[in-house]
């Protein structure tokens, strides 16, 4: 069960950010979690939105440079170790994290979690197999 | 075999050829001497006089003009023709320096027409062609130079200059236009701008592209082959020997054929202004042996070119120049090594997923010279990853590493932030010239 993440190439200047923020707010568009990663040069803006397609496009349509990935999201129980246990079963898999960010649900005591892995299929597989995964319909509630 | 506008000067015997450019080259410099006082005072301070110009191995003997030389007598002091035989006025658009002013009679005008209907025809154009002009209509002589060649064809000419660029599409698109011509950069940018209006190259009829006024490169002609479904030809010329025309790609595209019957060509070392022999690269120069109002004699034009008479496929025997690499005023010195903007653009272009927009920055700091390339990323160089955006820049850097010969520091810039150019590109900001 995969999510689309959406994938921002954002130019190390100011206003950049807000120029992109601004857009997701003019169309609207409900931030549920985001990281960014930055070089010294540029950056890129990971997004997990409440309605994709919208999202997609209104960047889109703002001159952004805007992907979409397929990422698991991992509903995980809020307490100590709980995020350990689902490294370990990507470890044991041979699974690698290419980068990984998390949020707290709305619902209480649990945290959602947002993986990048080099092998979606197998990921989704030993995951499932303990823990919830979220459904992009889930996602955007 | 390929088409030709005027067979028998462009299909001439060598032997032909310098008989008839000996004979233009001795009453054209029989002429300025008479008429210029420029070139009266310059060929007697050389100790040259008419009657030692016979024929075209004289022509060394004559001294240089040079850029600055227009300058000096600006506005009319070079003209060889009363001012009322002038019937049109051009003017260079002065980027490096004070503009410059050249003059046409009406036989020059149709020397012109001549020459772009040459190119035009080698481009696979004849009078059933759209011709869609977008290079601009005024001083520049882009425009009208196109224009002429094309009328005289037969052609439908589309005069639309530059600018507008959705309405250059939907134009082209419904008066179904079959030939375009314009700088290589503003090709690119009508590709683009096509490409984000949901236009594709099978929408449009354009079946060959002739780009010229900047230099360019074999990558860059492929990109446009690609976006816009032509196929791309090289044409040359400058305000002051004519305009477009003065050279021009046949179909096998693999140097320009110059007008030599109007405009001798010359390779020389730019240092020393000694003549180089065939083969060998150096600063053109160009002896126009046929025009009334501005026939410059030894003009330099500060191109890079190599020339070349080996036999081409297409059956024309006029001499080829091979594609000049840059001017000698766009070549960059960094870190001691001559580099030109054409290079970067190559290297750049060698990256898959690249486009051909670009800005390169060369400053001086701590006394050492840095050279920037700020590159657009598009969507086939775009990840999520870190990594894979770093994987491309490293690409590029020494993509650009192994041509130049000198590290540069990449800078990924997001899609459209760089100028777009409806006329000569400016792809350099030297900021040591702001220093010194």
């Amino acid at each position: 069960m995969l999510i689309k993440q959406l994938s921002v190439f954002v130019e190390n200047k100011q206003g950049r950010l807000s120029a992109i923020t601004d857009i997701l707010r003019e169309s609207g568009i409900d931030i549920r979690a985001l990281s960014l990663a930055d070089t010294r040069d540029f950056g890129i803006l990971r997004l997990i939105v409440n309605d994709v397609d919208k999202a997609y496009s209104a960047l889109k349509s703002g001159e952004c440079l805007v992907s979409l990935t397929d990422v698991i999201a991992v509903s995980i129980e809020d307490k100590p170790g709980g995020l350990t246990e689902a490294m370990d079963l990507l470890t044991q898999a041979d699974i690698s994290v290419e980068y990984m960010y998390a949020f707290i649900s709305k619902s209480a005591g649990s945290a959602s979690v947002i993986l990048r892995v080099d092998d979606n299929k197998k990921a989704v597989e030993v995951l499932s197999a303990k823990f919830k995964l979220l459904t992009q319909a889930e996602i955007a509630v | 075999m390929g088409n030709y506008y005027n067979k028998a000067m462009e299909c001439a015997t060598l032997y032909e050829m310098e008989a008839l450019q000996s004979f233009r080259l001795s009453q054209t410099v029989r002429r300025v001497y008479e008429k210029v006082p420029f070139y009266r005072d310059r060929m007697i301070a050389n100790g040259v006089s008419p009657d030692d110009i016979k024929n075209v191995n004289d022509l060394h003997k004559l001294p240089f003009v040079m850029k600055q030389d227009l300058r000096d007598t600006y506005p009319y002091g070079l003209f060889a023709a009363p001012l009322d035989e002038v019937v049109r006025l051009h003017a260079s658009s002065g980027t490096t320096g004070k503009q410059i002013v050249v003059g046409y009679t009406r036989n020059d005008l149709e020397i012109w027409d001549e020459c772009a209907a040459r190119a035009l025809t080698a481009a696979g154009g004849d009078k059933t062609d759209f011709m869609h002009v977008s290079y601009g209509y005024g001083l520049f002589t882009g425009g009208l130079g196109i224009h002429g060649g094309a009328e005289k064809i037969g052609m439908t000419v589309i005069p639309v200059s530059t600018g507008n660029t959705a309405r250059q599409i939907n134009i082209i698109k419904d008066f179904g236009s079959t030939l375009i011509c314009c700088t290589p950069s503003y090709a690119m940018f009508i590709a683009e701008t096509m490409r984000d209006m949901g236009i594709s190259k099978d929408d449009i009829k354009l079946k060959a592209g002739l780009f010229g006024a900047e230099p360019w490169t074999q990558e860059m002609r492929h990109t446009l082959e690609e976006m816009l479904g032509l196929k791309a030809y090289d044409i040359y010329g400058l305000t002051e020997i004519i305009g477009p025309g003065v050279a021009f790609e046949c179909e096998e595209q693999t140097g320009m054929h110059i007008c030599e019957d109007h405009f001798i060509p010359e390779i020389i070392d730019p240092d020393t202004g000694e003549v180089l022999p065939l083969g060998e690269q150096g600063e053109l120069v160009f002896t126009c042996i046929t025009k009334e109002a501005f026939p410059l004699l030894r003009y330099r034009t500060r191109d890079i070119a190599v020339l070349s008479r080996e036999k081409c496929s297409c059956g024309r025997t006029l001499i080829k120049m091979l594609k000049p690499k840059g001017r000698t005023d766009d070549m960059l010195i960094i870190r001691g090594v001559n580099v030109f903007p054409s290079q970067i653009e190559t290297a750049l272009l060698s990256v898959a997923g690249s486009q051909p927009f670009y800005h390169i920055e060369v400053d001086r700091i701590n006394n050492n010279d840095s050279l920037e390339i700020q590159v657009e990323v598009s969507e086939a160089m775009f990840s999520d990853t870190i990594k894979s955006m770093e994987d491309v820049e490293n690409a590029i850097k020494r993509a650009v590493e192994s041509v130049i010969g000198i590290s540069a520091k990449i800078t990924m810039c997001g899609p459209k932030t760089l100028k777009r150019f409806e006329g000569k590109a400016s792809h350099v900001t030297d900021k040591r010239k702001l220093l010194d």
